[in-house]
């Protein structure tokens, strides 16, 4: 099977997230750069996919060229080739972002797109679904268990307590979320591979959409530092009596 | 002049978030709301729309589709809103909510904006918005120019408020009483190729439901120290009436299943109480917790991030606070 995996580089974020003076990208002076955790997800199951049936998985980004480092994080754990879809630092829109994916898609012949349910930064939640209908494919998202079928495959989600089952004949695109495996960490001969491998390029056309980013910026919040109860077990019965208060108990 | 809302049933009633989204619908002062119920008409709750200001109820009975496929959903909007004439087609910003909407985006071709908070119509096509980015952790302004606004309602950043009271960042006024209500037996023509995603339902696990609508949630991080370690962590969340939350460090290391991560690619709670034991609180674990109206850490770290999120802390080593708490409140 050939797979195509979409993933986006990220600042990554720990214990704090600040905006630029201008308000228009996160502040990333003190941070490095990741994949989401969902596109994680999505590179170690199309490789558990080709381990069991064949085939092959290569890697997609669209991004800035230092967005090569993510891409060669995917190829150490197993993808086998890896497309920059290289931008001018402007950021794409989901129409845009879609129709630069499809234009590759088209070109190789994939049997089948995974991408992370939603990007950990826009959130917009529907690359993957107008990708699929530019290609004219079916598309399951936020996908937490896929299996490959004789004809298709099947993937399921849960949906307010119930387990929702969806079967798909192939090509079809598919959105993931974290949880649907643990992904591996990459080998020593996969980094070393990977640092190899070569990357191939193109410049996709940005294009203005209907929906315009003005600012960014930290919602106020209401919370301030905590009031310390105390310390270790004696501050138990204080933290009973507030518990009191609030109405827990 | 029409809003369309996509709206969800949970059992008998409409589901919180899609009141939510129904609360942000009727603020945009159309004339019209109206709300677009997958079910049989006998089952429509009318009355608790009518509640939130709700004019019309377009019903689509099983007879003409069955089931959930997103993307026969976003046609069936995509014909009621040409129909109507919408200015704004909304939902709730679900996982079935995001998704429909995405598929309407692509086939009307417009933009969507996913998890707004605020939206106000600025003349002619333009809407101004605010929407969630990083899952909340960021605000973004944006501008949205379409002839039909599309879009989806944070399920955790806006309140629902029935008719008889203003809508937040509405104009106070006085009191509308709810008028009736409309309700109409909507038959949709469907091709084909809207229907080849289809989910076939069944009874799922128990587990990740819960921690989405529990009153109290009991979180434990890489403080727990283990797999083994959570037994104290059960045994609380029972005696609180509440449930156990873990933090992304446990499910990565495979203490705990993914289905009870707390966090931005985990569940979003919003509980009367968070307890979070052991959690430093990475940004990622605030964007799933921070809908809590009340939060107190357990922490042996006084500078830990999670205490400029918490309302109290403890400061301390959870395998003592917690058998303790667990021994005082069984004593009570």
């Amino acid at each position: 099977m050939e797979i195509l995996v979409c993933v986006k580089r990220v600042p990554t974020v720990g214990g704090k997230i600040a905006v630029t003076p201008d308000g228009q990208e996160v502040d990333t002076r003190m941070s490095g750069f990741s994949i989401s955790p969902h596109e994680e997800c999505a590179v170690e199951e199309a490789v558990q996919i080709t381990e069991q049936v064949g085939g092959s998985v290569s890697v997609l980004t669209l991004g800035p060229e230092a967005a090569i480092e993510q891409l060669r994080g995917a190829l150490a754990l197993g993808a086998g080739r890896a497309v920059l879809l290289e931008t001018d630092g402007r950021e794409f829109g989901p129409i845009a972002t879609a129709s630069a994916i499809a234009a590759e898609v088209r070109s190789h012949g994939y049997d089948l797109v995974l991408l992370g349910n939603e990007a950990a930064d826009t959130g917009d939640y529907q690359v993957g679904v107008r990708l699929a209908h530019e290609l004219g494919w079916p598309v399951a998202t936020g996908i937490k268990n896929l299996s490959v079928a004789a004809d298709g495959v099947v993937a399921r989600r849960e949906y307010r307590g119930v387990e929702e089952a969806y079967e798909l004949p192939l090509p079809a695109v598919i959105t993931v979320k974290e949880g649907i495996n643990l992904p591996r960490y990459p080998s020593l001969p996969g980094r070393l591979r990977a640092k190899r491998a070569a990357v191939e390029r193109s410049s996709p056309a940005w294009a203005a959409e209907g929906l315009r980013k003005e600012a960014l910026r930290v919602p106020a919040s209401s919370k301030h530092q905590a009031t310390v109860l105390g310390n270790g077990a004696d501050a138990v019965p204080e933290l009973v009596r507030v518990l009191d208060e609030l109405g827990i108990l | 002049m029409t809003v369309l809302c996509l709206t969800e049933l949970d059992g008998a009633d409409p589901a919180d978030a899609s009141l939510r989204a129904l609360t942000l619908g009727r603020s945009l002062g159309d004339p019209s709301l109206a709300a677009v119920v997958f079910a049989d008409s006998a089952t429509v709750p009318a009355s608790a729309l009518a509640d939130y200001g709700v004019t019309d109820v377009y019903v689509i009975e099983p007879s003409a589709l069955e089931g959930y496929a997103p993307q026969a959903w976003a046609r069936v909007l995509a014909g009621l809103a040409a129909e109507t004439g919408a200015t704004a087609v909304l939902a709730a910003g679900t996982d079935r909510g995001n998704e429909v909407l995405a598929h309407l985006g692509a086939i009307t071709g417009l933009p969507m904006a996913a998890n707004c908070t605020l939206v106000t119509p600025d003349g002619g096509r333009t809407h101004r918005l605010v929407r969630h980015r990083w899952a909340g952790l960021l605000l973004e302004d944006a501008v949205m120019e379409a002839p039909i606004a599309l879009f989806t309602v944070a399920t955790d950043a806006v309140s629902s408020v029935s008719a008889a009271l203003p809508a937040r960042g509405a104009t106070p006024g006085p009191p509308e009483m709810p008028a009736a209500i409309q309700v109409h037996v909507h038959k949709p023509e469907l091709a084909e190729a809207d229907l080849v995603v289809r989910a076939v339902e069944s009874p799922a696990g128990a587990g990740g439901a819960s921690l989405a609508t529990a009153r109290v949630v009991v979180g434990g991080g890489r403080g727990v120290g283990g797999a083994d370690g959570f037994a104290p962590l059960e045994e609380l969340a029972d005696l609180l009436g509440g449930v156990v939350g873990v933090s992304r460090v446990v499910t990565s290391e495979g203490w705990r299943p993914h289905k009870q991560q707390v966090g931005q690619t985990g569940t979003k709670i919003t509980p009367e109480l968070y307890l979070a034991c052991g959690i430093s609180g990475a940004i990622q674990h605030i964007a799933g917790c921070a809908g809590a109206k009340h939060i107190i850490a357990i922490n042996t770290d006084p500078g830990a991030p999670i205490l400029a999120h918490a309302d109290y802390a403890i400061i301390g080593d959870l395998h003592q606070v917690i058998p303790a708490l667990v021994e005082a409140l069984r004593a009570r």
